[in-house]
């Protein structure tokens, strides 16, 4: 069930009224109902694997937190008559049992995930290296379902089990609660990735109709079909066409295209995640925000603290510190720096670990050398950049262009084409295709390429570049006022005629100008899939 | 705090940091700054600080990283 269906403005309509309707204290219940509801209605066999993630890892946190609770009692009443080394054992010994519960479920959830979604690029790949040797098409592929938002549910459940091991969360005692925490249905495929110590704060509170919230929730909602709808899915029709067409679609083109997409992605992804902050606020439930204004940050380590910052944060909290800080990189740190010199041997466990985050960060995206690449590419753009800060403190010191608005445009174009060019990876069909293409906007790139004609023949029409752009215009003007502040609470200050303007204005040119209805099909957020 | 502040003043020489106290939430030192400075804190005082400890809180302000190191050195006592 797609956000942009009708089913889904249904349900959604259905489980609003009911959640009101009902007493406080069941209106969780009914969100998990409706939750796995909304995933049965995907595909029945989907819920067997969300149950299985669930139970393990409820259980798996409830024997570690019981376990740290029966220490920590024993442990203050026998603690004075220890020594220090008997208190350390019998930490040690205590913390052993905790930390086998722990990796086995951690070890066993992701062992789904790479099962479901990595088997068959694993036998790919061991049919490319022994096709090389002369056997071709070896192993056959098997025919495996990928269970819709498994990275995400997978990926929030295993916060939630290393933030109870760590101590910084007690584990919830309700097994329903917990499940609802995995498969509150608005974040189930495409995220954000929560963190139970934020949704839980909301997710199983009574909730009264309070007309401000829920208006609040479907401005946002509204928001977000309009980037969907009157952006997304209408500029798609021009990238696909170049895409499905590189011999022609190169040079002007293939620079077209990759712009295409980066405003694709970022309507497309952002206006979904609008539409799971908006269902949830409509309920009184605060998701965590997943974007801020990405495309205006100044370089790629920016970029990234502004575009889906829950993937971020999970990726750093839960991979890039314990690699970082584990006792290997400790002593790797102090070999590199007695090695290499105190500035770039201590930089050498940082690289290391921020390689092995980008690897897992492209292969999460998606199993195809395309996504390990484009990881692997942020991860040398960021290196770089981080190598070249001398030469930037000394041009600084030199030339005095910091915070002109020239030198900050100049920042964030070099940022948005930057980026822009490594999504190219999400693109093209494979690796050397994309090198490819990105080469052609240099080699093949011709004056002659950019007619008006030209992209009409990509299946898009003048006007539709005309709505595509000034909604683009309207996106631009919506972030620049957001810098200072809530652009639905300033909104929320104005005359009546005028607010009513601006929200049915709003309506209308979504339900005119969006691409869906005949000759169209709406189609599914890129984020689902992965 | 010294030997701290020397350590804090080699990664952001333009930073006062006997007086910041949003060096996390303020963007001030980031991920991999952190990273650099717990091996540089672990070289100089002799404290493993884990993954869990690397939170806002604790590397807000070189007061609170102090106070960390310092749980951290009445810990293995």
């Amino acid at each position: 069930m797609l956000f942009t269906s009708y089913e889904f403005l249904g349900f959604l309509l259905v489980v609003f009224i009911m959640y009101y309707l009902l007493p406080g204290r069941a209106q969780w219940s009914f969100l998990l109902l409706a939750s796995y509801a909304f995933y049965f209605m995907a595909d029945p066999r989907y819920l067997i694997f969300i149950a299985i993630t669930t139970a393990s890892t409820f259980l798996a946190a409830r024997a570690i937190s019981d376990k740290k609770a029966s220490f920590d009692a024993w442990f203050k009443e026998h603690k004075k008559e220890m020594e220090k080394d008997e208190r350390k054992a019998a930490k040690a010994k205590a913390h052993s049992l905790e930390k086998k519960i722990f990796l086995c479920c951690l070890l066993f959830n992701l062992g789904i995930l790479a099962v479901t979604k990595y088997t068959n690029f694993t036998i790919s790949n061991i049919n490319s290296v022994l096709g090389a040797f002369g056997k071709e098409g070896t192993l056959s592929f098997v025919n495996l379902i990928i269970p819709m938002g498994i990275s995400f549910y997978t990926f929030q459940s295993m916060g939630y089990l290393i933030d109870v091991y760590n101590g910084k969360v007690e584990a919830q005692r309700n097994p329903f609660k917990f499940a609802l925490f995995v498969s509150f249905f608005p974040q189930l495929v495409q995220g954000p990735i929560s963190r139970y110590s934020d949704l839980s704060q909301t997710l199983f509170e009574e909730h009264r109709f309070n007309w401000q919230t829920v208006s609040f929730g479907l401005e946002r909602i509204l928001w977000g079909y309009f980037k969907k709808v009157v952006i997304a899915d209408r500029i798609l029709t021009s990238v696909q066409t170049i895409i499905a067409d590189p011999d022609t679609y190169n040079g002007w083109y293939a620079f077209a295209g990759a712009m295409f997409y980066a405003l694709e992605l970022y309507a497309d992804f952002t206006g979904g995640i609008d539409i799971t902050i908006g269902v949830a606020e409509t309920m009184g439930i605060k998701v965590t925000e997943n974007f801020i204004r990405p495309y205006f940050s100044k370089n790629i380590k920016e970029y990234w603290n502004r575009w889906h910052i829950t993937m971020g944060t999970w990726f750093t909290d839960y991979i890039f510190y314990p690699i970082s800080a584990s006792q290997f990189m400790m002593k790797l740190s102090k070999k590199s720096r007695a090695r290499l010199g105190n500035n770039l041997g201590k930089r050498v466990p940082v690289y290391l670990s921020s390689f092995i985050v980008w690897f897992t960060t492209g292969i999460w995206h998606g199993a195809s050398w395309n996504f390990i690449v484009w990881g692997l590419g942020n991860f040398v753009v960021i290196m770089i950049s981080q190598e070249l800060e001398p030469f930037y403190r000394w041009f600084h010191s030199k030339v005095n262009v910091a915070g002109t608005f020239g030198w900050r445009l100049f920042q964030v174009i070099r940022t948005v084409l930057i980026m822009s060019s490594l999504r190219m990876f999400d693109c093209y069909r494979d690796v050397p295709l994309t090198f490819k293409m990105f080469g052609s906007i240099f080699t093949k790139a011709s004056l002659s390429q950019l007619n008006v004609q030209s992209f009409i023949n990509m299946g898009l029409t003048v006007a539709d570049y005309t709505v595509v752009f000034i909604a683009m215009l309207i996106l631009v003007i919506v972030s620049l006022i957001q810098r200072s502040g809530s652009v639905r609470g300033k909104i929320a200050t104005l005359a009546a005629p005028v607010r009513f303007v601006i929200w049915y204005g709003l309506l209308i040119g979504t339900i005119v100008f969006g691409a869906y209805g005949i000759g169209y099909s709406a189609s599914q957020f890129i984020y689902n899939q992965f | 705090m010294e030997e701290l502040l020397e350590i804090l003043s080699d990664l952001h020489p333009e930073v006062d940091f006997t007086t910041a106290t949003d060096l996390v939430d303020g963007g001030i030192l980031d991920s991999f700054d952190i990273v650099s400075l717990i091996s540089e804190i672990n070289e100089e005082f002799d404290v493993t600080i884990g993954a869990s400890e690397l939170t806002p809180e604790n590397f807000n302000s070189a007061e609170a990283i102090y106070a960390l190191i310092k749980e951290k050195l009445d810990d293995e006592d």
